[in-house]
């Protein structure tokens, strides 16, 4: 018995992202653009899509639900007649807390990607698992609301930096919170220069125009590349 | 607690180039800004390499300092916190990461038995 050195140097994700490219590729034939839609729990991911996805204009949504078990927001989400795909990661996937490219590709017989133009993957609520791992995704959006606190993009640096879009939700709370907005946005600057942003409010409806808008150009785009 | 993920992810490697060969040590490359925890993701891999050719496998984590690098006026620097703005010009748009993201399997050493045939 001897040893042998096996030179590699291969990113370990690489097996992750061969098999997003591959969904990607999938999703360019069916002429679906898509949209990887993560947060911690509880920031008001399903909410923001509630007031959205019924109403794009021009644009046919539907909607992947990433969840460990349940599907408490899929019947959120389909009571406003979007078609609405439960993906639990309990039964088949460990209980994984984040969505990753093969969990997606076993979801793709159960797309009506010929009839949606736009798919949103709402993943587990989390903000470490789900930057890491890309699903196939044309646009990566983040909410981070601000009762999570100003520090977050300090904290979890990978996310913020793996987003297109950071929806800064619950501006509705400002008055009552003591959240120092500016202090949130010179850390979101200091991670994630420049990055798109909007101020939302999915209680009131605040900032939800400009909210639908930037989905509505994400799904209406010829070509986007993350 | 992303390390057991990662832990799947460095398996799913190694298994692939281990060709069913035995895995001694599994060398890693890891930038800081993957906000890696060695100790966390020695106990991960432990537990996620049971039963896989990485079973018993030590675990050799190189790791990578972030440096960041302005395109503005050509500084490099090596950071503590993730902070994206150059202390020289304060430009932000044009600072890009000169090392500190990596997450790669850099080789393995495996096991192989002496081929008798050979002799």
């Amino acid at each position: 018995m001897h040893r042998t050195k096996v030179k590699i140097v291969e990113e370990a994700l690489d097996a992750n992202n061969t098999i997003a490219q591959a969904n990607r590729a999938d999703f360019d034939r069916a002429g679906v653009r898509v949209v990887n839609f993560m947060s911690a729990p509880g920031a008001g991911k399903t909410a923001l899509l509630e007031r959205v996805v019924a109403d794009l204009p021009g644009v046919r949504v539907g909607v992947l639900e990433g969840d460990v078990q349940g599907s408490m927001d899929a019947d959120r989400l389909a009571a406003l007649h979007v078609p609405v795909t439960q993906l639990n990661t309990a039964p088949s996937f460990g209980g994984e807390c984040h969505l990753d490219a093969n969990m997606v590709r076993s979801a793709l017989p159960e797309l009506p990607l010929d009839e949606i133009d736009l798919l949103v993957i709402e993943n587990v609520g989390n903000l470490v698992c789900p930057a890491e791992f890309k699903v196939g995704e044309d646009a990566r959006i983040m909410v981070s609301s601000i009762t999570e606190g100003e520090e977050k993009p300090l904290k979890y640096p990978l996310m913020f930096r793996a987003c297109e879009l950071v929806l800064i939700n619950k501006i509705d709370l400002l008055p009552h919170l003591d959240f120092d907005l500016d202090r949130f946005l010179y850390n979101l600057d200091a991670v994630h220069p420049g990055v798109e942003r909007i101020l939302v409010s999915a209680k009131t409806g605040e900032g939800v125009d400009e909210w639908r808008e930037w989905l509505a150009k994400v799904g209406s785009a010829e070509e986007v590349r993350v | 607690m992303h390390e057991l993920s990662l832990s799947g992810a460095i398996v799913n490697t190694v298994e692939k180039h281990a060709a069913g060969r035995r895995v001694s040590v599994v060398s890693l490359r890891i930038g800081a800004l993957r906000q890696v925890v060695p100790d966390t993701l020695d106990f991960y891999f432990g537990f996620v390499s049971k039963g896989t050719v990485c079973e018993g496998a030590r675990l050799g984590q190189e790791l990578i300092p972030a440096r960041l690098r302005c395109a503005s006026c050509e500084r490099e620097w090596e950071i503590e916190l993730p902070l994206f703005m150059c202390p020289a010009c304060g430009s932000a748009g044009r600072v890009e990461v000169a090392c500190g993201d990596e997450f790669e399997v850099e080789s393995i050493e495996v096991e192989e038995a002496e081929c008798i045939a050979q002799r």
